[in-house]
């Protein structure tokens, strides 16, 4: 099952420059291995050492953060949009 | 070329990490997404930037321009800041506080009556030194009237993205300008994240997402001011509404940043923060004694310019509320318009909604002790209340309305007494 990613442009050299890549997996935890596979490095920039996703990342399921989903354990499904978006300041 | 005016910002440094990133539109660490944050040599500061040679300077934020991360003479803003330090002894007492209490009033600043202006003269003169032409901005209204205002007095083409609920006065205040103003259905936090991923697509200048190094460091220019107006010093208790989060750190990194280049005695005072309780991430996560801020995922609160759910520097803003040995409080709406009207009605200020929130929450941060009532205290008021006149049109009610005669006048409005409306 393959998951379109909104790639972040501080990310973008490791995509090869790519804005939107593909992944497959059931949740987004696994959506992330996957995406490491094929872009290494990835995995580390969006998560820190515990594996948790970082403090000044947000990573959307469609509309939602996963942060008030299930976390990185959120299922996906064909169709569903994932984005990686740096933190940003008020207004 | 001849030597630039500013040769003491050094780089953009991770505040996680520490890298260095060269001085350009990036917001984000690429290894660990940490936000940048403007580095200065303050070894070549301190026998510049004296007090004296402040003082001797034009009475604008620009006289702090060795602390600001702009490379040549700024552009954009020229006569922004130096706002009034108000003293505010009828509200110290209904506070019951019986030490010094002033407020920072950034409800006049210019031109466009927010502490926004500041951040904007940065972020502006900034795009321009970068070449930019197209500025831009996520807000919650005073941020986008200062974009909008500013890159119409220098021909910049404006694109402005706002939750499309807010203020009738906000909108108005940014379309007047002949911005492009686009109202996005959902909170801020969407608004937010649209912006983001537009600035990574266009390249445009967003103010608060690729130019925030720059744009964030114009808040410091409030922090400089307040020490300056005490005589040189900073206050013993300093109380900020927090929506990010960033103002009250870059208040504190003014603090520090003073006491470093020995403009004032070491140390920062107390520095407190203040949210509304329908959208108050940052200080839940005070009191509960966190450091992780739980995102509000639905604001419900009429405080619409601090209703940012996923506060980006609030982790840093716990930080200096527990360094400096601060507290944080939440205010309910209905003690937002109260606050509203106990400021206005004791010093004759005028603010906005998240002033309100800010004299709310002083006062609850006296009733607990978090402020002794004989220390210092100054009052950060953000905004002007002429921008969200909806948010007290039914506490304030209506004009007494009578024909012109001087019968009427004496019948109908001297018969009711001739102390103020509000004990009518």
């Amino acid at each position: 099952m393959s998951t379109s990613i909104r790639i972040p442009t501080p990310l973008r050299k490791l995509t090869h420059g790519a804005e939107i890549v593909q992944a497959d997996g059931a949740n987004v935890g696994e959506l992330l291995t996957s995406l490491d596979a094929k872009f290494p490095g990835l995995r580390e920039r969006i998560c820190d050492e515990t594996g948790q996703v970082r403090r000044f990342v947000n990573v959307y399921l469609n509309d939602e953060d996963i942060r008030f989903l299930s976390e990185q354990a959120t299922a996906v499904k064909t169709g569903d949009e994932i984005s990686i978006v740096p933190a940003i300041a008020g207004g | 070329m001849s030597p630039r005016p500013n040769p003491y910002f050094t780089s953009l440094r991770c505040r996680e990490c520490g890298r260095d990133y060269p001085k350009e539109a990036v917001h984000v660490c690429e290894y660990d997404f940490g936000p940048l944050e403007a580095a200065y040599d303050y070894e070549a500061i301190r026998p510049v930037l004296t007090r004296g040679e402040i003082e001797s300077r034009p009475r604008t934020m620009w006289r702090y321009r060795e602390l600001l991360p702009i490379d040549d003479e700024p552009t954009v803003g020229l006569q922004t800041g130096f706002t009034p330090l108000v003293p505010a002894p009828r509200l110290a007492r209904r506070l019951g506080l019986t030490g010094d209490l002033f407020i920072k009033n950034d409800a006049v600043n210019y031109p466009t009556l927010s502490f926004k202006d500041r951040v904007v003269a940065v972020a502006l003169s900034r795009a321009r030194e970068l070449g930019l032409e197209t500025v831009a901005c996520a807000s919650t209204g005073n941020l986008a009237n200062s974009v909008a205002a500013n890159a119409a007095s220098v021909g910049l083409k404006c694109f402005v993205f706002i939750p499309q609920d807010l203020e009738r006065g906000k909108v108005v205040g940014s379309l007047i300008f002949g911005a492009r103003v686009v109202g996005v259905r959902g909170p801020y936090d969407s608004v937010n994240r649209l912006c983001s991923e537009i600035a990574g697509k266009y390249g445009w200048g967003f103010v608060n997402v690729n130019l925030r190094p720059y744009y964030a460091e114009g808040s410091k220019t409030v922090g400089y001011e307040i020490c300056e107006q005490l005589g040189w010093r900073a206050p013993q208790h300093t109380v900020i509404c927090m929506a990010s989060g960033s103002l009250l750190t870059k208040v504190h990194k003014a603090y520090t940043e003073f006491a470093k280049l020995g403009l004032i005695a070491p140390g920062t005072g107390r520095i407190h923060g203040a949210q509304a309780a329908g959208c108050g991430p940052i200080s839940e996560a005070m009191k509960l004694g966190r450091e992780t801020v739980k995102p509000v995922a639905k604001p419900n609160t009429i405080v619409k310019s601090l209703a940012i759910g996923t506060p980006a520097d609030g982790y840093y803003a716990i930080r200096v509320m527990k360094e400096t040995g601060g507290s944080a409080e939440a205010a309910t709406d209905p003690e937002v318009i109260a606050g509203i009207e106990l400021l206005a009605e004791t010093t004759g200020i005028f603010a906005e909604t998240a002033g309100g929130v800010t004299v709310a929450c002083a006062k609850k941060l006296i009733a607990s002790g978090a402020i002794p009532r004989d220390e210092s205290v100054v009052l950060c008021i953000t905004g002007n209340g002429l921008k969200t006149v909806e948010a007290v049109t039914d506490a304030v009610g209506e004009p007494e309305v009578i024909g012109g005669s001087l019968r009427e006048f004496d019948e109908q409005i001297l018969a009711r007494g001739t102390g103020a409306a509000a004990t009518v």
